[in-house]
């Protein structure tokens, strides 16, 4: 039995029966890193020791017949975006090149806590800025399932670890789609639940209105109980929500009869791949044939939800970023002495490319002047796309729309031109700005043998109709059961 | 909206960025394109919108005056470029 082509689910009964330990499994994960990591580069940081460690303990925890969790003794990695106890943490950038954190990111604590094993820290786009994990600081993930495109980003090296079974789930971020479009090039199952529902305590901050943490996984079920493991109300993040967390695996029925998805006809554009819109198209069929019922819908300021996102998104980063100054922690460069002096050139050299960019375009359009323009303009306009929704889900319960307009690209093809970069986070961008939940499904490939990613949006901390919605689609196709060969 | 190479040079100031002759250039340009794209918002009327900032409601969290332990010194001060005694060493402030 090959340990690494198996579920969360799947593993979990295995363990709790005794069939497997957590050891074995663990150790199968970190040889098949091992074998894969020169050509994929996933990983910043593997932590094979820790990973022993914790499988050991989880182990320890089944024999002596304690209470467990169906993440106990589970192999999973985390983006190198949240802070890992005593584990280096990068943000894939220079300036925290060398940064171990004192203490851990809440996600991390209560995925160790629920007994899982952590087999290290993914690679990224530099402060999660970016849809191809090209503007790492370190090395460029690559699309398992064709080595010369990129695993779409920021949180490509989750994507890419999981498709290539390197371990079994991810833990990413996604503030314009940075979980949502690297799973639709990848083939796996993305998850970027409300925001606030889960909290932001020590994941390293981008734009902080439209941060949040989500699964990557082999299937809509494994996403269900990584979800459960996550969400919730915590008290060192005041903008995380308190309400109750419903019991997601209670809405995986497989059956959509009376649920109402919406098409939004801005969605199906000139422009968009033949192959991806063919496919998007075949799953709509899917979702009929399961029950649904499909409701045209209108959401007609999409289109200017990229412009929204690239101002408020900057703004909030060139703030969140004027605490990277060489003082506390990460990279000091300092050669004149002088204070100021030691600021920008700390900056200049600890920041790739992409993230001055945008520190600079967040700081210009916040400046004197500029800000009512933009900044405030920006926000406005967010309150149209936000009102958009609101007025869709009058008449439906979840909206089906393709995750991006094109399957992956290839390397090195959209890093000299920002705009059209930006541009491949076309459909994933207006949920952040909502702040609803979205998921990412796989639902069928190019001729090129490309995924190609089917995302579901729902309301507000309506999660579990979104994976129930999911869920029911996957059940009807065997698309996320299809593997990379490498 | 046009952007200068001057602007640019203001903003990195104000950004603490010390950037050199070669993104000067790159980033007038870029920033100049990336304006221009965003200058189609001006095409919707938004008087009397509220901007949103926050898309849950949110009440400002209270809670208990509360003393909760906190991280040890030397576990604060492990990742500082610089420290002495107990304090982050930076370069000389008052002349």
């Amino acid at each position: 039995m090959d340990l690494t082509s198996l579920t969360i689910h799947e593993l979990s009964e295995k363990l709790s029966k005794k069939e497997v330990s957590s050891v074995e499994v663990t150790n199968a994960y970190l040889k098949r890193i091992e074998s894969l990591e020169d050509r994929i580069h996933a990983f910043i940081t593997v932590t094979p020791e820790e990973a022993l460690k914790a499988a050991q303990a989880a182990d320890d925890r089944i024999a002596k017949g304690d209470k467990i969790t169906p993440l106990t003794g589970v192999p999973i990695s985390v983006k190198d975006i949240f802070c890992t106890k005593d584990v280096r943490t990068t943000c894939a950038s220079k300036i925290l090149g060398n940064f171990v954190p004192p203490y851990d990111a809440t996600v991390t604590r209560k995925l160790k806590e629920a007994g899982a094993v952590i087999l290290g820290k993914n690679n990224m786009d530099e402060f999660a800025m970016g849809s191809s994990t090209e503007n790492s600081a370190f090395y460029k993930t690559r699309n398992p399932w064709a080595l010369d495109r990129v695993p779409g980003g920021s949180s490509g090296g989750s994507a890419a670890s999981v498709a290539a079974s390197e371990c079994i789930a991810s833990v990413g971020t996604d503030t314009g789609g940075s979980i949502r479009q690297p799973a639709s090039c990848c083939g796996v199952v993305g998850l970027k639940p409300t925001y606030g529902r889960i909290s932001r305590f020590g994941m390293i901050a981008f734009a902080s209105s439209l941060d949040q943490a989500g699964p990557f996984t082999k299937d809509v079920k494994d996403s269900a109980i990584m979800l459960q493991a996550l969400a919730g109300f915590d008290p060192s993040d005041s903008t995380s929500i308190n309400t109750e967390v419903p019991d997601y695996s209670s809405f995986l029925t497989g059956n959509l009869k009376g649920l109402k998805v919406g098409i939004p006809k801005e969605y199906f554009i000139e422009g968009m791949d033949t192959d991806v819109e063919a496919a998007i198209r075949q799953s709509l069929e899917v979702l009929k044939d399961r029950g649904a019922e499909l409701v045209p819908v209108s959401l007609p300021h999409t289109e200017y939800a990229v412009a929204v996102y690239y101002l408020v998104a900057t703004a909030e980063a060139s703030s969140n970023l004027a605490r990277y100054d060489g003082v506390k922690y990460g990279l000091r460069v300092n050669d004149t002495g002088s204070l100021i002096d030691m600021y920008k050139r700390t900056r200049d050299e600890g920041f790739g490319g992409e993230v001055k960019r945008r520190i600079m375009l967040g700081t210009y359009s916040l400046s004197a002047g500029y800000y009512d323009a933009y900044y405030k303009k920006a926000s406005q306009v967010r309150t149209l796309v936000k009102n958009d929704f609101d007025e869709a889900f009058k008449s439906c319960d979840v909206i089906a729309t393709p995750t991006a307009p094109t399957a992956a690209f290839k390397l090195g093809e959209r890093v000299e031109d920002p705009l059209t970069m930006y541009l491949s986070d076309i459909f994933t961008i207006s949920c952040n700005l909502a702040g609803i939940p979205g998921i990412s499904v796989p639902c069928g490939f190019t001729k090129d043998g490309l995924p190609v990613g089917l995302q579901i949006l729902g309301k507000t901390l309506d999660e579990g109709t979104v994976l129930k919605a999911a869920h029911a689609y996957e059940q009807a196709t065997d698309w996320n059961k299809r593997k990379p060969s490498i | 909206m046009s952007i200068t190479k001057k602007d640019v040079l203001h903003v990195a100031d104000l950004a603490r960025l010390a950037l050199t002759e070669e993104e000067i250039n790159l980033y007038t340009d870029q920033i100049q394109r990336i304006l221009s794209y965003v200058e189609k918002l001006s095409e919707l009327d938004t008087t009397g919108v509220e901007p949103t900032t926050h898309t849950v409601p949110h009440k400002t969290a209270f809670r208990e005056d509360k003393a909760l332990p906190s991280l040890a010194q030397d576990d604060v001060l492990r990742n500082a470029p610089e420290a002495e005694r107990s304090c982050f060493k930076v370069p000389k402030i008052i002349e």
